[in-house]
């Protein structure tokens, strides 16, 4: 005798759809920023847009190197961009903004993502043991608390020249050498901790903005991850000669 | 072998939970994890104290139900291993190890270190299939696939769906499981007609479960008993990326 096998249904029937947590299923108007990978899109970008600032500020920073009229020079360059065609300080102005927007969204969405984290894990470990080294883990959303609190300090000072001995009434070259003079080693020490902090969040971000966009796969990552650590360790450099060549009374 | 175990015991939903201390005498070394606890579990019932629960099923590393997390690590410190096929040579006479179940707002503790998985299932619901022609089995190769694309497809397919990458996760994400899902599905040709609505609709879904955000730091991948690749994370990124562009 032959067995017949009876097709159709072989499962138990699958619980319908509305068996899904549907109270929290985000609105369909901003989904895409409420999502998770959404937040982490405009954490990609508004990051890019930060790091191609510090390249160009820290090329800027090393006009110091040639002397401070150079980097006098360089300063009122950036305020008269493109003029006679749009007014004093236009440009400036314009990446000033972009740069507020940038911070403001990269902070915004990292914060929701680390609240949406903690939610996530109501019950911690009693032992948890990292199998990735932990590193992003650690230094991402701990250095970037550690980065807003030292851009205000450096606003503070040289920007403003609030915290700063030479004051606002003076050259912008003066109140960085004054700034980083050898008495005040402890701002030096301030920046050293920053720009490393820097670093180390920008060794991890760079690459991570790659995989966030799907840019990243691991034929690429052996470019990409080298890129971000060789672009890291170019700003961390490039930040620290002339606070560092200041303390130590090489430019005077 | 010898070994003290320091176990999450929780008997129910609502229960507090706690870690209970049990010594567990004369272990082989040839012993699965798994057995192991099955050697304290008849001594407890014996004892007439309830037995410690825990998932399980195949006990041959492919079904994904088997999973705890051992001193800190899900499935244990072993590479590429399910609980199951973890033995205890890999841990030294006299060790104390910690047990504990997966830990996610989205992974309910059932009862001690069962934890319920739904949330996967819903994620897979909202959009991890293929829409195909029903009747007679298609001739073979008349879907040209790549080879890369077919190899790339079947290393997402390996994925068993055991959750160790949202235990392992600082974030409770479930991005590597569901990555794994969709680039299963996006790479081959039979995925492509639903490629960018299933992108969103399971990335959704894994939000709406309550699952944490990626942040790239790579333990998922680390602790994945089938090693599915961050690159899966990535494809997951682009697609949704591009079903909202459109």
């Amino acid at each position: 005798m032959t067995a017949t096998i009876e097709r159709g249904a072989a499962t138990a029937p699958v619980a319908s759809p509305k068996a899904a947590p549907s109270a929290r299923t985000p609105k369909k108007s901003g989904r895409f920023l409420g999502s998770s990978n959404g937040k982490k899109v405009v954490m990609a970008v508004t990051g890019a847009v930060m790091v191609i600032f510090l390249l160009s500020h820290m090329a800027g920073n090393l006009k110091i190197v040639l002397g401070k009229d150079a980097f006098n020079e360089y300063a009122h360059a950036l305020r008269t961009m493109l003029e006679p065609y749009v007014p004093y300080r236009a440009m400036l102005t314009l990446v000033e903004i972009a740069l507020v927007v940038s911070v403001v969204l990269h902070m915004w969405a990292a914060i929701s993502l680390a609240r949406r984290a903690r939610q996530a894990r109501p019950v911690k470990y009693v032992a948890k043991k990292s199998q990735a080294n932990g590193y992003a883990t650690h230094i991402m959303r701990f250095g970037g608390i550690t980065i807003a609190l030292f851009v205000i300090w450096h606003l503070l000072d040289l920007t403003f020249g609030v915290v700063n001995p030479k004051g606002f009434d003076s050259t912008p070259a003066d109140r960085m050498v004054a700034g980083f003079d050898a008495s005040r080693w402890w701002v030096t020490l301030i920046y050293v901790v920053a720009v490393v902090m820097v670093g180390l969040h920008l060794r991890h971000g760079i690459w991570s903005g790659f995989q966030t966009l799907g840019w990243a796969n691991h034929t690429r990552n052996r470019a990409l991850r080298p890129l971000a650590g060789l672009v890291a360790a170019v700003l961390v450099v490039g930040f620290l000669i002339p606070p560092l060549a200041i303390t130590f009374g090489v430019i005077k | 072998m010898n070994l003290t175990l320091k176990v999450w015991r929780q008997s129910g939903p609502k229960d507090a939970g706690r870690m209970v201390t049990y010594r567990v005498e004369d272990v082989s070394p040839d012993m699965s994890f798994l057995e192991m606890l099955d050697v304290l579990n008849e001594r407890l019932i014996v004892e007439g104290d309830d037995p410690i629960a825990f998932d399980h099923d195949c006990r041959e590393g492919i079904c994904g139900m088997c999973g705890m997390v051992i001193n800190g690590v899900p499935h244990g410190e072993q590479r590429a291993t399910t609980t199951c096929q973890l033995h205890m040579r890999h841990f030294e006479d006299g060790a104390v190890i910690t047990i504990e179940p997966w830990r996610a707002a989205p992974f309910p503790v059932v009862k001690d270190l069962v934890v319920d998985r739904s949330s996967f299932d819903r994620i897979i619901q909202a959009g991890g299939f293929v829409s195909v022609p029903a009747g007679s089995a298609p001739d073979a190769h008349s879907v040209p696939v790549r080879k890369e694309d077919a190899d790339d497809a079947f290393d997402a397919a390996t994925c068993i769906g055991c959750g160790a990458c949202v235990a392992a996760c600082p974030n409770g994400s479930a991005s590597l499981f569901t990555a794994a899902k969709i680039t299963h599905l996006s790479l081959l040709p039979q995925g492509q007609p639903e490629r960018l609505t299933r992108a969103k609709a399971m990335v959704e879904q894994m939000d709406a479960e309550g699952f944490g955000g990626c942040t790239n730091t790579g333990e998922c991948t680390a602790v994945c008993p089938k090693g599915i690749s961050l690159d899966t994370i990535a494809q997951m990124n682009s697609d949704y990326l591009k079903a909202n562009a459109k």
